[in-house]
């Protein structure tokens, strides 16, 4: 009855089957997978619309004039008080509309992919950092236009530029972290979905878009300068260092609207703990996600 | 060198005392708001023992199936194995490379086309893109789908697709195979196709470990096969006597707490069977020439859309000799509206020995999951006469001598 064996190969030799886990399995099959999840999702987006891509583009340019239009003509606002309001409006927009895309995104993120997670053995992680990779390609398509913009609006090209791509690495740093532990919240409590609709909503009016740190300098809460508390939110300090970096020399860095290069430390290590505190919680539950669907 | 003598094949699969156990939480869901009204109440978990202290070895080089009913654990043995889910207690050691699925077809998005599918598809499976790439070709051939590769999955024949998918899990590099539920797909030529690539996977030394409620291929693939019930292992072996044990399970047990004639819940009841021949006459007895029809009358107690009619012939010693389904051959029964009688026919050539034969006609619902309707065992009897040559079948056969 039983077939020879094949000719001997060296046996393999035996090695443990542990359940799954956050990372594992090898960084290159960690980068094709979420590389691949990622350009699906892009891909699939506007899968069926005319306009494709377009659209990526449309809302937040379309949400840009309305606020122009509110604030500036119908209100009054800003508009004389800071140079450069409506680029500055429109690159802050593009760069939190990265974030929200992100951490929103990455909620439903495990669940949406049950499929995957129960057949099929790969880093967990994959796909919470998938979704912050497909933001990010939207992110970079956005920017070109936020970069047209800006150049037709007359400011001229500066060193400083060059700035942006640490601002954007921070912004994927702390939007991936929260993205880890929103998406293994999710997994336990499904009311993770709407708290964090309004925790978002509230770090929009939060951070400087539709103002700056200077508009509100002369406010205090709790005895503290009202512009450094908006600094101490890492979105508001990327905001306000891509403003000074991108637009207007003279505006205040984060550093000098925080109060001093320790103080910075704060936005920095809220950053860092948040991301590592997504990392710890994700690896944490790992292993059980696939179960807890 | 010294001269080694035969390498002592570590198994290709070792399980020890594996369990698993999920907590299932009363209530589905646990939410934050519960959380905070009532600390204590969502610690209370109903335990669910899938998987209760397996172990069980499977060689390199080994075909090896694991069969049960629906929910008795297999599944979850197979994801464990596979590293999908971790286990509670005990180990699972491995040798060589595992393929990280189980099931065909994973990832597959109906919105893109063939040719996206198919890299994706090969990526989740543990290729890189560039060997996806290379392979590609491959894969299209094997399929048989060349011409398709632009057309969107969703617009694909469910055949059509699970071909695709069948390709390219064929591609994986890996030397452990881990197959829940589907095994030979599409129409009859491709079916031969995969059956021959098993053969080849086979041959290649390929170590398969596969979940079935196909007992055809799995005693017509498998070196060995086991039988799960409840999460515990209950019998390991040949699997022609796995496959016997698994249908004893199925239709057995309804058997025993069916009075004579088996009444379902829903009143499905089968009201006769008996043997007839071609005029259409029955039988209590038959000459070896004379061709049999095995027939059954059911009258069908609620709606139901493609049941399985089956028969079992077996003789007076319990020897299982012909188990015919009217699924067998991908038919589609049809939909049955309760109150409905049907007659079910099941025609063969007459090749058995004389002896007396026990007919054991069944019912069952559609699906693999092979929830029985109805059954009545033993309940028309025949009695083949004639000359037997002493085998179980009479089969013709054509005698050449050549004398050299």
């Amino acid at each position: 009855m039983s077939t020879s064996l094949p000719v001997s190969q060296p046996a393999p030799a035996s090695h443990r089957v542990y359940g799954p886990s956050a990372l594992g399995g090898g960084l290159h099959r960690f980068w094709s997978l979420t590389f691949m999840l990622a350009r699906t999702e892009f891909k699939l987006r506007f899968f069926g619309s005319a306009f494709g891509y377009l659209w990526t583009l449309v809302r937040p340019l379309l949400f840009f004039g309305v606020l122009l239009f509110v604030f500036t003509d119908l209100l009054h606002i800003n508009s004389k008080a800071i140079p450069h309001y409506p680029e500055y409006l429109l690159e802050s927009i593009i760069l939190f509309t990265y974030f929200q895309e992100t951490t929103s995104g990455s909620v439903a993120s495990l669940v949406g992919r049950e499929n995957l997670l129960r057949k099929v053995r790969f880093p967990r992680l994959v796909v919470p950092l998938s979704v912050a990779l497909t933001a990010l390609f939207n992110l970079c398509m956005n920017l070109i236009v936020v970069f047209i913009f800006i150049l037709a609006s007359g400011v001229e090209p500066r060193l400083s530029w060059l700035e942006l791509p640490v601002l954007v690495a921070l912004l994927v740093i702390i939007s991936a972290g929260v993205g880890m532990l929103l998406s293994a919240l999710y997994v336990r409590f499904r009311d993770i979905q709407p708290i964090w609709e309004v925790i978002s909503q509230i770090l929009w009016y939060g951070s400087p878009i539709l103002y700056t740190v200077q508009t509100a300098a002369n406010k205090h809460l709790f005895g503290i300068p009202f512009s450094r508390i908006l600094v101490i939110n890492p979105l508001g300090a990327i905001l306000t260092q891509a403003r000074k970096a991108l637009l207007d020399p003279n505006a205040p860095s984060a550093t000098r609207a925080i109060g001093g290069n320790a103080r910075l430390l704060i936005p920095f290590a809220i950053t860092a703990g948040l991301f590592a505190l997504g990392l710890w919680f994700f690896n944490r539950e790992a292993p059980r996600i696939s179960e807890n669907l | 060198m010294p001269a080694t003598t035969e390498p002592t094949a570590a198994p290709a699969v070792s399980v020890e005392g594996v369990s698993k156990t999920f907590r299932l939480p009363h209530q589905q869901y646990s939410t934050l708001k519960e959380r905070v009204l009532h600390p204590l109440r969502s610690t209370t978990y109903d335990e669910l023992r899938a998987v209760q202290d397996v172990s069980l070895e499977i060689a390199s080089g080994e075909f090896f199936g694991i069969v049960g009913r629906n929910g008795s654990g297999k599944s979850t043995l197979l994801k464990c194995i596979a590293g999908i889910y971790g286990v509670d207690r005990g180990r699972i050691s491995i040798a060589g490379r595992l393929s990280p699925f189980i099931e065909l077809g994973v990832g597959f998005n109906p919105d893109l086309n063939a040719r996206d599918n198919v890299i994706i598809n090969a990526i989740m499976l543990g290729l890189s893109r560039k060997q996806a790439m290379e392979r590609f070709e491959h894969v299209v051939a094997f399929a048989e789908l060349e011409g398709f590769m632009d057309l969107r999955l969703k617009n694909y024949s469910s055949g059509m697709m699970v071909r695709l998918a069948f390709a390219t899990a064929i591609q994986v590099d890996a030397e452990i195979l881990l197959i829940d539920e589907v095994l030979a797909v599409g129409d009859a030529a491709f079916q031969q196709k995969c059956f021959e690539e098993f053969f080849r996977l086979k041959r290649e030394g390929k170590t398969i470990v596969f979940v079935s409620h196909d007992m055809y291929s799995v005693e017509r693939f498998c070196d060995r096969a086991m039988l799960m019930e409840r999460g515990c292992m209950t019998q390991i072996g040949d699997p022609r006597v796995i496959g016997r044990a698994y249908h004893e399970l199925n239709f057995g047990q309804l058997a025993h707490d069916a009075p004579a004639e088996s009444h379902s819940a829903s009143g499905t009841a089968i009201t006769d069977a008996w043997f007839e021949n071609e005029r259409g006459e029955r039988l209590t007895s038959a000459s070896q020439e004379d061709s049999l029809s095995m027939c059954f009358e059911a009258r069908l107690g609620e709606d139901v859309s493609e049941p399985v009619f089956a028969v079992t012939l077996r003789t007076e010693l319990g020897h299982t000799i012909i188990v015919a389904r009217s699924d067998q051959h991908g038919h589609a029964s049809g939909s049955f509206k309760a109150g409905e009688t049907v007659i079910a026919r099941f025609a063969i050539p007459n090749w058995l020995t004389p002896s007396r034969y026990m007919l054991t006609p069944s019912l069952a619902r559609e699906g693999t999951g092979e929830s029985a309707l109805a059954l009545v065992e033993d309940m028309a009897s025949i009695v083949i006469h004639g000359t037997g040559s002493g085998g179980i079948l009479e089969l013709p056969i054509d005698v050449t001598l050549e004398r050299l």
